[in-house]
């Protein structure tokens, strides 16, 4: 890898696990630090007359390994050089540099930006991409390099989800430093966006994180007062959750010390969305602190759907097939992942969350989430 | 009723033939006018190594049809001239010249001028203006006709001009034609003729009063080609037996040595041996049927040398490069030149070019250009041995070359006698021995314009790289000073000399 004798010359550090950036504020320093870093890196190469050259972990699928200690995809031991001595190399190590620049300055602005934001920004700069897929491939070799997620430096995704709960957040975004929210304040939720995601959590009543899959439970959860019965943080994912969630999650499990219980739609698709905010996925295998191992999926369990007789549809064959997949994936080794898979394959249904209902609106709210809230504790 | 026989003259004959001559038709007869003219004039400065100025005038007399026209003709060139007492015949005379032994020349019949002037008398009933002179006498002007039935000059007028040091031959005469619809041969032609003599310096003035010039671009010139005996595989039964009808030697030994080429004393014994005829029999004393046993012998004995090329004129690669650049102004030439070679006892040589880029034209295929003894060929090009040789034979793949980028080939064939494939003399046969000698030409040629075109792909390759890092490590020299916080950007002057050695 390196050679000559030069050692740890243009290799990114890797950070060990376990180490947590404390506050946003000293995580906003450490990110500036490591982009100059990478800077200063690159100008000594060239300083002392050589090609500039990078090495960073490899992203291909042969490198990604599950680690059962993180309980999260990681990159292997294989490292990829990139150097701007390689004629197809240079573009994107000049296209790395500049986003490394661009992203130094958003974060030290504490400006924000999006992935189309950036690559129309490059065009000021006279750096151009062919189009926005080539510039996200970018954005995600600076992850890599920098070892941390691009909402770190202040690049978000366009995806929002929502957050309520009895918890007080203090701004850090320009205009609004010092500023502080409940987020018990709106009742359709605040949008986890990068002011909500660079905040610092200043006073917390609640006692744990319910992550919910769909909007309407979540609205359900609202209107029956959940937050207070229950001394919950509500996040709706709206879905597969997005990174910045997945990000806020973990924060409230590490930092708040909030268990984390997740709620989503009975099937193979459901099952999965909380298994990425248990374990991560493979595409940000090149990141550390999008997961929380310890949050706990609650429901709708196939065994739920046989034990409350719930209304179900039968499975398709995507459904099927995604079963078997999910057989073979490390993530779902633990028992009650398998006994879940073998259940949906035996019963060939699955249900909504919705499908409480049958039973009455607050159904799901009186009865099934105490019972669930009492299960996962005891697991 | 019995049958009427009749002698016709050499002239009547031409006459009635006149297809043969290249006359089919009035654009047909304008160009071929204009094409027989040229050459004899070409011939005529060549044979002295004199620089040739060719001066050609077409003008429109009248008109005598929707696309036919009486035009007047006049052709000057600065060549050896013709003493006086030959000028009638070798204008109004068919069959007589000085081309009935071997030696490379443009003409072959030494009948091609003449037929044209003949064209012209039947067409206008009008006589030929000829002035000429070797520079050792005064030049001599005359009005002359050829009497078509008895095959004899008329001579209308002759006078004595005052001038000194002149030499050369004019001529003028009117001629009917189809100017319009010959024009984009004849200057295809000329422009052709003055890539094979880059030493010409060409003047044409066409009928609509347009001057193309055909500049000098060397005085130097190949070598006149010598006269040489007869190879004994190229000789039959009827020339044989002119030959010793005037045959001064005595014996069959002294016979051959004298009479062929390349034949000494060991030489005509074994043949003679072979043949089984006595040495020392007397050749006047062989009847028809040993002098045709005779003929086959000389055909198919093997045991000849092979013939002299020294009767040859090939262009030579210097003046054919020359004449390329000149008229086509490529980026490109190679030329190459064969060693001779012989079929059926005649010597040839091949020549051949090939040209790429610059100003030669895009097609859809490889332009071809064709020569005989030096006359381009412009009819009838796909029955051409050497279309066969370039679309068929040589695999153009095998040396990267694109046959649809601008590229232009030539290829030449100088022979005592070329292996026309008809009496048109338009397309050459496809002879074993001559076509072989086309491809191994071609082969070379298309070897060096692939070495080329290699280099100059690697050249352009070094280029774009060179633009990519002199596009990028700038920028990259830039971000990470400012990504750095550093004041002073690096130097990458040394970088960038370094691009061109890495692959």
């Amino acid at each position: 890898m390196s050679k000559g004798g030069k050692k740890g010359k243009g290799e990114v550090e890797d950070r060990g696990a376990g180490e947590e950036a404390g506050t946003m504020k000293n995580r906003k320093i450490q990110v500036l630090k490591d982009l100059t870093k990478l800077g200063e890196t690159i100008y000594h190469q060239l300083r002392e007359g050589e090609f500039p050259w990078i090495e960073m972990p490899s992203r291909s699928i042969s490198n990604i390994r599950y680690d059962d200690k993180l309980r999260q995809y990681v990159l292997g031991g294989r490292n990829v050089k990139r150097s701007a001595r390689n004629i197809r190399h240079i573009r994107p190590f000049t296209q790395l540099v500049w986003a490394a620049y661009f992203v130094k300055e958003l974060t030290r602005q504490n400006r924000t930006s999006t992935l189309r934001d950036v690559f129309y920004s490059a065009q000021a700069f006279d750096v151009n991409f062919i189009d926005q897929p080539e510039s996200d491939s970018i954005l995600t070799d600076l992850e890599t390099v920098i070892g941390r997620a691009r909402e770190e430096f202040n690049v978000f995704p366009e995806e929002r989800s929502a957050i309520f709960g009895d918890l007080t957040i203090e701004y850090t975004v320009p205009g609004y430093e010092g500023k502080t929210l409940n987020l018990t304040s709106h009742p359709d939720g605040v949008m986890i966006g990068p002011a909500l995601t660079s905040a610092e959590f200043k006073e917390c009543r609640a006692d744990k994180v319910i992550a919910i899959e769909k909007g309407a439970l979540f609205t359900r959860f609202v209107e029956e007062r959940v937050h207070e019965r229950f001394k919950a943080i509500l996040v709706q994912t709206a879905g597969q959750a997005p990174r910045a969630t997945r990000a806020l999650i973990r924060r409230l499990n590490r930092e708040l010390k909030l268990p984390v219980i997740i709620l989503t739609d009975g099937d193979p698709w459901g099952m999965h969305i909380a298994m990425v905010i248990v374990s991560g996925s493979a595409n940000a295998a090149h990141l550390r602190e999008l997961n929380t191992p310890d949050a706990k999926w609650a429901g709708v369990w196939a065994t739920d759907i046989v034990e409350y007789k719930l209304p179900t549809d039968p499975l398709n064959d995507l459904d099927v097939k995604r079963l078997y997949e999910l057989k073979k994936d490390p993530r779902y080794g633990s028992k009650l992942w398998r006994r879940e898979i073998e259940t949906f394959l035996k019963i060939r249904k699955k249900a909504e969350q919705e499908a409480f209902s049958r039973y009455g609106l607050t159904f799901i709210v009186d009865e099934y989430l105490p019972r669930k809230l009492e299960e996962v504790e005891e697991m | 009723m019995t049958e009427v026989f009749q002698e016709i003259s050499p002239a009547d004959f031409f006459y009635r033939n006149r297809d043969i001559a290249g006359f089919t038709n009035p654009a047909r007869a304008m160009y071929t006018t204009v094409r027989e003219l040229v050459e004899n004039s070409l011939d005529a400065c060549e044979m002295q190594r004199i620089p040739p100025n060719l001066y050609i005038r077409i003008s429109e007399v009248k008109e005598t049809s929707k696309s036919t026209s009486i035009y007047e003709v006049r052709v000057e060139d600065n060549g050896l001239g013709i003493p006086a007492e030959h000028i009638p015949s070798a204008f109004a005379q068919i069959l007589y010249g000085s081309k009935y032994n071997l030696r490379q020349t443009r003409g072959t019949f030494g009948l091609g001028g003449k037929m044209a002037l003949l064209y012209g008398q039947i067409t206008t009933h009008t006589g030929t203006l000829v002035v000429s002179s070797t520079g050792k006498t005064e030049a001599c002007e005359f009005q002359l006709m050829i009497d078509i039935q008895s095959n004899k000059p008329i001579i209308l007028s002759k006078r004595d001009l005052k001038t000194r040091k002149w030499h050369g031959t004019i001529i003028q005469f009117q001629t009917e034609g189809d100017y319009l619809r010959a024009m984009p041969k004849i200057l295809e032609y000329l422009k052709q003729t003055a890539i094979v003599a880059p030493y010409a310096d060409i003047t044409f003035i066409d009928p609509r009063g347009r001057l193309y010039r055909f500049l000098r671009a060397t005085e130097s010139m190949p070598p006149p080609p010598r006269t040489t005996k007869p190879h004994p595989h190229g000789v039959d039964a009827e020339t044989l037996k002119r030959m010793i009808a005037t045959t001064e030697t005595r014996n069959m030994k002294e016979f051959m040595k004298k009479h062929f080429q390349r034949v000494g004393d060991a030489t005509a014994k074994k043949f003679l041996e072979y043949a089984d005829i006595d040495l020392k029999k007397d050749p006047k004393r062989l009847n028809p049927g040993e002098i045709v046993v005779l003929a086959n012998a000389m055909k198919n004995y093997e045991g000849f040398l092979p013939p002299d090329p020294s009767c040859l004129s090939p262009i030579g690669v210097k003046l054919l490069e020359t004449g390329i650049r000149k008229e086509l102004n490529p980026e490109f030439v190679a030329v190459t030149q064969r060693q001779p070679s012989a079929y059926s006892g005649f010597p040839f040589i091949v020549e051949a070019g090939i040209a790429y880029g610059g100003e030669i034209p895009r097609l859809n295929k490889i332009q071809l250009y064709r020569y005989a003894n030096k006359i381009p060929l412009l009819f009838d090009e796909a029955s051409d041995v050497s279309w066969k040789v370039v679309n068929t034979l040589i695999d153009w793949r095998r040396y990267k070359i694109p046959t649809d980028g601008p590229i232009a080939v030539f290829i030449h064939i100088c022979s005592t006698k070329i292996p026309y494939k008809t009496v048109g003399k338009e397309f050459i046969a496809d002879r074993p021995e001559v076509e072989r000698e086309i491809l191994n030409a071609l082969r070379e040629v298309a070897r060096e314009l692939s070495a080329y075109l290699t280099r100059k792909q690697s050249l352009e390759r070094q280029k774009k790289r060179l633009d990519v890092f002199l596009k990028y490590l700038p920028k990259i020299a830039t971000y990470s000073t400012k990504l750095a916080e550093k004041e002073k950007e690096p130097e990458i002057e040394a970088l960038l000399s370094k691009v061109g050695k890495y692959e």
